[in-house]
């Protein structure tokens, strides 16, 4: 009945995961939550490489999943202070009420 | 009987239903605190495939670092206001009709692809730890990307500092 994991598992739940976490970033108003819904799409990149590794037996894919982390802190601290300015200066957190350069 | 299998299908549900409430909740805490679940759930995955450096890496950094850092923002940030009003903007049934349709065709074109990923030939049982296999490709094959990191986080520290540092 149950069959063993393939790589192909793997990728499917990667998939599903970016997709959960695109539907995040485009239809909610929340900024932190667009902000942890980024995480949610890096972490189905970490998942795609972490198969791939296992799949080829190499590690190359693991330290690329390194680097990807690094970029998602600098990412998460970077974001997180431009919330913090732009809350200080227009007292909302919703991502389309952030319109000055719309007309 | 395939105990991966169950593990497998264990942390995937954890993953899937953590990422689920985490675009879905109205209160941010909650968010983040099933974003922690969703960070859980991928770091059991990481252990399944024998990525053990990058299961203690996702454990310390995301959840024990980048989810600390939302819950202080969260905190500092005054979302009262914000747990009121509409969630979702006018044009997200739009976005998942697109997300949903490139999702589908994703998962069928693998699935109907599923062949090529056959485990060809069971690899060699590595050598040595999984800590210093990395380390050696890290600091010998992608020495210069690894500096190149280090310059990317002073940035990221000096250009997070001065965006929520006081105008003077």
């Amino acid at each position: 009945m149950l069959h063993p994991v393939t790589t192909t598992h793997y990728l499917v739940l990667s998939a599903a995961l970016l997709a959960i976490g695109t539907i995040g970033v485009l239809a909610r108003r929340n900024i932190i939550i667009i902000l942890m819904a980024i995480e949610l799409i890096l972490n189905a990149v970490n998942i795609n490489l972490i198969a791939f590794s296992h799949h080829l037996g190499q590690l190359q894919g693991q330290v690329f999943a390194i680097f990807v982390i690094t970029v998602a802190v600098a990412e998460a601290a970077v974001g997180l202070g431009i919330l913090i300015a732009l809350f200080r200066n227009k007292e909302t957190v919703q991502a389309d009420e952030i319109d000055l350069l719309k007309w | 009987m395939y105990l991966d299998t169950v593990f497998f299908y264990i942390f995937a549900l954890i993953t899937l239903a953590g990422g689920l409430l985490t675009v879905t909740r109205r209160n941010a805490v909650h968010s983040a605190m099933s974003l922690i679940l969703a960070l859980i759930g991928v770091a059991g995955l990481f252990l399944l495939q024998k990525a053990e450096f990058l299961f203690a890496v996702q454990i310390v950094l995301y959840v024990g670092g980048i989810m600390v850092l939302f819950l202080f923002v969260i905190m500092l940030v005054n979302l009262d206001q914000a747990a009121r009003v509409r969630q979702f903007n006018r044009q997200w049934w739009l976005a998942l009709a697109c997300v949903l349709a490139v999702a589908a065709e994703v998962i069928y074109v693998l699935s109907r692809g599923s062949s090529a990923f056959r485990y060809a030939a069971p690899a060699a049982p590595p050598q040595a730890g999984n800590v210093q296999l990395v380390a050696d490709i890290l600091f010998k094959q992608y020495l210069l990307p690894f500096e190149l990191a280090s310059i990317l986080l002073l940035a990221a520290i000096v250009g997070s500092v001065i965006m929520a540092r006081k105008r003077t």
